[in-house]
């Protein structure tokens, strides 16, 4: 198998697992750590198709980059490195709320967060 | 970053600062009703340099100006978003003074956050890289959580806020998945080199041929479905609209659905214009399920702002006939008249979502709920705020002489020139159900006797702020034309 197969498919199972987690659990704060598992899913697949597939995409098309090949192939990196720090921005708001809401009604479990049901 | 960089980036700089002095403001002044006036008179700088910019835009041959290693893009486009998320954000600043008293300890962050998310709005609409994009949409959403959540008096706002969050988190690692694939089969995460290489290659030598670009722009269709409130991504909508306090919900309705319009436009007909009939399809089915399911189900509803939640997934469906109604599909015909079609009603929905939501603030503030049932005979007790309402209600039908209706018409008539008929047929049936369940709402407000006969009270910028955008449906439906030729020339650098 090719290590980019091998990547891509590390990166799916990472995606897939914390999407499931996300829509069947029940605890808010392990929701979000499902949510942390797709970021962290979709950080691999970032990282490896910079490694991989662009330098082959770029030899495949020459003279269709605008920029230098090395900072093409250090985007994905760099794309990483943000989804890193706004996901972290992204969990400190969701734990102010969780306090909020367990503050509100003594619970993190989401399907007791439930008061606009029709 | 140059001079000349920050010059570009000045009205959201502006914006910035106008946030965190308000927040330092808040610390001092012992009078907060003077935070919202700060915010007011501050948003005047924001708006006098987009005006700057706008001109100089103008005087460039290419239309564009570009900066921060071109991340960074301002185009009429661009500026149309600046100047619809400013006059929204200071229409509701206007109408938010009655209502801040209830955060007695918060105010300063109120104002504060909706300034750094209507940055983020309007960056979204000027940028042109995919991470740009990506933290962009991060800051126009994350506020909004907080806001959301920020009525500790009402245990639904928590609940609304952890829903918004979570769903928008998810959506988000959608989008990126998306975004992943995008940028390793073209290599590049600008959207103009993406759309030079998804035209120009039948990609030899790569891994996987062109499938798995595909696959990353109908990840980020799903991606931006959530943004958008299009169904079947809808499901948030409803809980986190009747949860949030009222006027973020209005914010929520009318900015962010803008912004979520805006990037939309702009990654789908810059990037993925090589592949517009395989997403085009996408969207007009996304658009037929929207319409249909936000109208039905809004028949059922039996609180005012839930009922508005579900009337917005419909309008997100209105909305993406335009973005379906491509060139490719009718070689012949204008292929701008859809994204024209989409920010003149983006501009007329604005006004009338935002009038309707001002009346239903004042009323809901006064009676203390917000069943339908318990407007009854509104006309007699504040007949101002009833006949607001009841015309924003028409408008939202798409009945003449009203914003509403010039806006469907403009879509329609795109989907029928791009050869999409029966999305246009399924939106006319769509609004022939709507007037069902709006009219109703008019209905109880005048016909049914009302409870007491106590008046609903207003202060003078709340009127002010309702007046406004209640002229502005009245005038959007009698004199279009303004609104579209700004917005012809602003599609024009999107839509060559």
């Amino acid at each position: 198998m090719e290590p980019l197969q091998r990547f891509l498919i590390v990166s799916a199972v990472l995606f897939a697992t914390g999407l499931y987690g996300a829509l069947s659990l029940r605890n808010v704060v392990v929701v979000l750590m499902g949510i942390e598992l797709m970021f962290n899913g979709v950080n691999v697949a970032m990282v490896a198709l910079s490694r991989y597939v662009v330098p082959a995409t770029l030899a495949a098309n020459p003279g269709s980059a605008t920029d230098s090949a090395l900072r093409t192939v250090l985007t994905g990196q760099v794309f990483a490195a943000f989804i890193i720090t706004v996901a972290a921005a992204e969990v400190a708001v969701g734990l102010a709320i969780v306090l909020a809401l367990y503050r509100s009604r003594e619970t993190v479990d989401i399907t007791d967060a439930s008061s606009m049901k029709q | 970053m140059t001079v000349h960089d920050i010059y570009l980036l000045s009205p959201e700089l502006a914006l910035v600062a106008l946030g965190l002095a308000i927040v330092l403001l808040d610390l001092v002044v012992q009078r907060k009703g003077v935070l919202g006036a700060v915010a007011l008179v501050g948003l005047v700088v924001p708006f006098a340099l987009s005006i700057l910019l706008w001109g100089d835009v103008h005087a460039e041959p290419t239309e564009t100006l570009s900066g921060l290693f071109g991340t960074l893009v301002v185009d009429k486009f661009a500026l149309f978003f600046k100047f619809l998320v400013l006059g929204i954000v200071a229409l509701l600043v206007l109408a938010s003074t009655d209502y801040v008293s209830k955060l007695s300890r918060s105010q300063g962050e109120y104002y504060a956050l909706i300034l750094l998310s209507a940055t983020g709005m309007m960056l979204l609409a000027a940028t042109t890289d995919l991470i740009a994009i990506y933290v962009a949409l991060e800051l126009a959403s994350l506020p909004v959580a907080a806001l959301i959540a920020m009525l500790h008096t009402d245990p639904r706002s928590p609940e609304a806020g952890i829903k918004f969050l979570l769903l928008s988190a998810m959506s988000s690692a959608i989008l990126l998945y998306g975004m992943a694939f995008i940028y390793g089969f073209t290599g590049s995460t600008k959207l103009p080199v993406i759309a030079h290489l998804i035209s120009s290659t039948a990609t030899p030598g790569v891994p996987l041929g062109a499938y798995p670009v595909l696959l990353g722009v109908v990840l980020v269709v799903a991606g931006f479905g959530f943004k958008l409130s299009a169904a079947p991504f809808h499901m948030w909508t409803p809980d986190v609209y009747e949860g949030a306090p009222t006027p973020i919900t209005a914010f929520l309705s009318v900015a962010s659905k803008a912004a979520a319009f805006a990037v939309t436009l702009r990654v789908f007909y810059v990037a993925f214009e090589g592949v517009s009939l395989d997403w085009a399809l996408l969207f007009a089915a996304l658009s037929a399920l929207s319409m249909t399911v936000g109208n039905v189900v809004a028949i059922a509803q039996s609180n005012i702002k839930r009922l508005l939640g579900y009337s917005t997934i419909a309008h997100a469906g209105y909305m993406l006939v335009g973005v379906a109604a491509i060139a490719a599909r009718a070689p012949a015909g204008d292929g701008s008249l859809g994204p024209q079609g989409v920010l003149f009603y983006l501009g007329a929905y604005a006004a009338t979502n935002l009038a309707a939501f001002f009346a239903v603030i004042a009323v809901c503030n006064k009676i203390g709920s917000e069943r339908i049932e318990d407007f009854a005979g509104m006309a007699r007790r504040a007949p101002w705020l009833a006949g607001v309402l009841a015309f924003a209600l028409v408008s939202l039908t798409g009945i003449p002489p009203t914003a509403g209706f010039m806006g469907k018409l403009f879509l329609f008539s795109a989907a029928v020139d791009t050869g999409l008929l029966w999305l246009a047929v399924v939106g006319v049936v769509n609004s022939v159900v709507s007037a069902y369940y709006y009219l109703r709402v008019v209905k109880v407000m005048y016909l049914q006797p009302p409870p007491s006969e106590e008046q609903v009270p207003s202060s003078v910028p709340f009127r002010a702020a309702l007046a406004v955008a209640a002229i502005g449906v009245l005038v959007l439906g009698v004199l279009p034309g303004p609104l579209l030729d700004v917005a012809r020339a602003a599609v024009a650098t999107i839509v060559p």
